[in-house]
């Protein structure tokens, strides 16, 4: 579904990833970890088309499609999603109108028209209280006023409306209280099904207890110098970073 | 000038310039003493009035060109403007929409003003002006049964003179600057609004004006006068089609509310804007000034402004009655290489008199854009108090924004605040939107609708709904 090969970004004359290769296949959930500045939203940043990062060399394709020659939206319509980190205001711009425009626009781009407004309603309704938000955040600017667990919430209930084949959620799991943990995991868990795939960037092992990944990288340096299953992330919670990685390759 | 001359000016003119042409639509450009009474005769007007306007065009020939607001254009040639058109129609004035040119309605179709559903659906009377001539006017009837008057201001002569020889001029006199001394002299026409002592509007008034045949200025005269404890509200809505040659609109809008009276008068103003070049486009020097005049009192400008070439535009309050309330809500939209120079000018005079000022300023493209807020408060001001918001956003690197804020406080007792943000359009939210699948021209309009969000509540739901689709428009190829 995804496959990055060879990714070099360089930020401001600064080399970022250094030759960075990620293969994600339909179904699967991979978790990216590293130490703080390793990159990890750099990778994220870049796949989503975030303008300021330059693609020196390598390769980014999505369901066969060269994504770095692909515009910011078409990325989206095409099924990927990014779950910011930090989340921006948009005063005056309602939550519930962003939701609708950025449905009905990958609609558009799918050949459907818009959804019918009772339709839309009923779907954002559920979802609303899949993520036991109150139904008020509908009607507040987009994330004006939110607090930290409230922005993460809403990222999450926008991923599940939209529905993307890919979503990439960064730090989704920073500054939830474990409740809202618990809330925003089994939000991601019911998005996860055989033609859907998920890439959970985190540097905290704790998301992982609440959405078990198929694969687990761990990202230093610009590289991914290892790769495992879950229980990878349970020995970098005990052996930290740099004892991962000095350890010989198995 | 003796009123003997003045007839036999007007007589000869019949005779040598223009027999043929009262039959015709246009008046060939120019401006002299002769296209006056032209004006004044073609609209059947009494002796009075064709003194008061020649009495204008006399202060106006002695007046200058105002310089020093921010906008650059070249002079204009006011003896190459046609300052009479009318459109073409079987009859006389239509008494119903089944006698209006089926052409003209197309063309307000085409516009978005499906007269009669407007009308029907929205409770909307509808006061539309072609060029120069009132078309048509509905409702009329049921705004009588209230004894609202609404009519073009030609008719307004006619049949209630009185009126019109108590009000007229007494809030934007003659001579008060340039291009109101120039409308004063050859208003072709405009709206005027009576609401009497007591009575609320029973529904929004609203009229659309369009620009149509080439090289014809406009020149509508608004006068709206609200009794006391009388209601209106008011919206005058402008879009206008391509051109080729820049077009001049120098309307005059004067408001008076008496004792606990409030107007409310709303603008959405579309007129052609030019080309990316500069090519084209209306220019667009309007006067516009309510006059609180009674004790409590309160008149509310809301303006949403994405259409030409250069605006220059200051609707005011005179703030006189005690206790009396001035608002100023405004949203400006320009892009490629639009000029606009606005802004309000509140004066407290009364005691306890306040105002309130919200602006909100997006500049695209290569488009300069200033706001000129003055706030004076005079010595018998006791307590006044003035709240300014002022915020431009910037969308691309070759716009610019200013803001001009004036304060002349004249009562210590006063309390004037003023808040001024500039932004440039965040790439942060932009990117978040487009990352949701939202097209680049779609993100920014929606993120520049948010930003004036502060405004647009303050307009006529239909008419908010209107404004938004408007900024999209105005917005277009503005980044990318
Ligand atoms: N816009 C930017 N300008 C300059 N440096 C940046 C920018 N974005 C990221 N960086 C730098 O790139 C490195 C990786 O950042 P990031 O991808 O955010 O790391 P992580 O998410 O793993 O903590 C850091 O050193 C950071 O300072
Ligand atoms: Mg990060």
């Amino acid at each position: 579904m995804l496959e990055v090969k060879d990714l070099h970004v360089t930020v401001e004359k600064k080399e970022i990833l250094k030759g960075l290769n990620l293969t994600i296949k339909a179904g699967e959930v991979h978790a990216i970890m590293g130490p703080n500045g390793a990159g990890k939203s750099t990778l994220s940043a870049v796949i989503a088309g975030k303008e300021g990062y330059e693609v020196t060399s390598g390769s980014i394709t999505f369901e066969g499609q060269d994504v770095l020659e692909m515009e910011i939206e078409e990325r989206a319509q095409a099924g990927l999603l990014l779950g910011f980190q930090y989340p921006v205001e948009i005063p005056g711009v309602k939550n519930i109108y962003l939701l609708k425009a950025a449905l009905n626009a990958q609609r558009a781009a799918r050949g459907e028209g818009d959804m019918p407004a009772p339709e839309f309603m009923k779907l954002v309704k559920e979802k609303i209280a899949q993520m036991q938000m109150d139904p008020s955040f509908l009607q507040r600017a987009v994330n004006e006023g939110f607090s930290g667990g409230e922005k993460k919430r809403n990222e999450i209930l926008q991923m599940l409306v939209l529905q993307p084949k890919l979503a990439m959620l960064d730090e989704i799991d920073s500054g939830l209280d474990i409740d809202a943990m618990r809330v925003v995991a089994d939000g991601v868990n019911s998005l996860r099904d055989s033609k859907r795939a998920i890439l959970l960037v985190t540097h905290y092992q704790r998301l992982l207890d609440y959405i078990v990944p198929d694969k687990v990288h761990v990202l230093m340096d610009g590289r991914i110098v290892k790769s495992g299953d879950a229980e990878l992330a349970k020995e970098l919670e005990v052996q930290g970073y740099e004892d991962i990685v000095e350890e010989p390759a198995a | 000038m003796a009123t003997e001359e003045m007839e036999q000016l007007v007589r000869r003119d019949y005779k040598e310039g223009f027999v043929t042409d009262i039959e015709s639509e246009t008046v060939p450009p120019g401006l002299d003493e002769s296209t006056i009474a032209f004006i004044s005769n073609k609209k059947g007007e009494p002796d009075w009035m064709l003194q008061w306007r020649l009495d204008a065009y006399h202060q106006w020939l002695k007046m200058k060109s105002p310089s020093w607001a921010h906008l650059d254009y070249p002079p204009i040639d006011y003896q190459a403007i046609s300052y009479y058109s009318a459109p073409k129609r079987p009859e006389d004035m239509p008494q119903s929409l089944d006698e209006v040119d089926p052409k003209l309605l197309e063309t307000y179709e085409k516009l978005g003003i499906p007269l009669h559903e407007r009308a029907a659906l929205a409770g909307v009377a509808v006061d539309a002006v072609f060029d120069s001539v009132s078309v048509t006017t509905t409702f009329k009837k049921e705004l009588g049964e209230a004894g609202v008057i609404f009519c073009s201001i030609s008719d307004a002569i006619r049949d209630y003179p009185e009126l019109i020889k108590q009000y007229l001029g007494t809030v934007v006199p003659v001579a008060d600057n340039y291009f109101a001394a120039l409308n004063s002299a050859v208003f072709t026409d405009g709206s005027f609004v009576f609401v009497p002592e007591g009575v609320t509007c029973p529904m929004e008034l609203s009229t659309y004006f369009r620009i149509n045949a080439a090289n014809t200025g406009q020149f509508e005269r608004t006068l709206i006068i609200c009794e006391s404890r009388a209601q209106v509200s008011y919206l005058e809505g402008c879009t206008a089609p391509m051109r080729d040659e820049n077009q001049l609109h120098a309307a005059v809008v004067e408001l008076v509310a008496l004792e606990d009276a409030y107007i409310k008068y709303s603008t959405v103003q579309n007129w052609y804007p030019g080309d990316e070049n500069g090519v084209g486009g209306i220019y667009n020097f309007v006067t516009k000034r309510g006059d609180c005049r009674g004790d409590r009192s309160r008149i509310s400008w809301t303006q949403v402004e994405t259409g030409s070439a250069i605006t220059w535009k200051y609707p005011s309050c005179v703030l006189r009655g005690k206790e009396s309330v001035g608002e100023f809500y405004s949203v400006a939209v320009t892009n490629g290489r639009q000029q606009a120079d606005t802004g309000t000018k509140m004066i407290h005079i009364g005691e306890g008199t306040r105002s309130y000022i919200v602006s909100k300023g997006i500049s695209a493209g290569r488009s300069n854009q200033s706001y000129r807020g003055l706030v004076k408060i005079g010595p018998r001001a006791k307590g006044a108090r003035n709240f300014t918001q002022c915020d431009s956003l910037l969308i691309g690197d070759t716009s610019g924004a200013h803001t001009f804020p004036y304060q002349e406080i004249g009562n210590s007792t006063a309390t004037v605040e003023h808040e001024a943000t500039t932004s440039k359009i965040g790439e942060d939210q932009l990117f978040y939107c487009r990352s949701r699948g939202i097209s680049e021209e779609d993100a920014v309009s929606m993120i520049v609708n948010g930003f004036c969000k502060d405004v647009f509540q303050e307009l006529p739901m239909e008419f908010a709904v209107e404004a938004e689709a408007l900024l999209n428009v105005t917005l277009e190829g503005a980044v990318g």
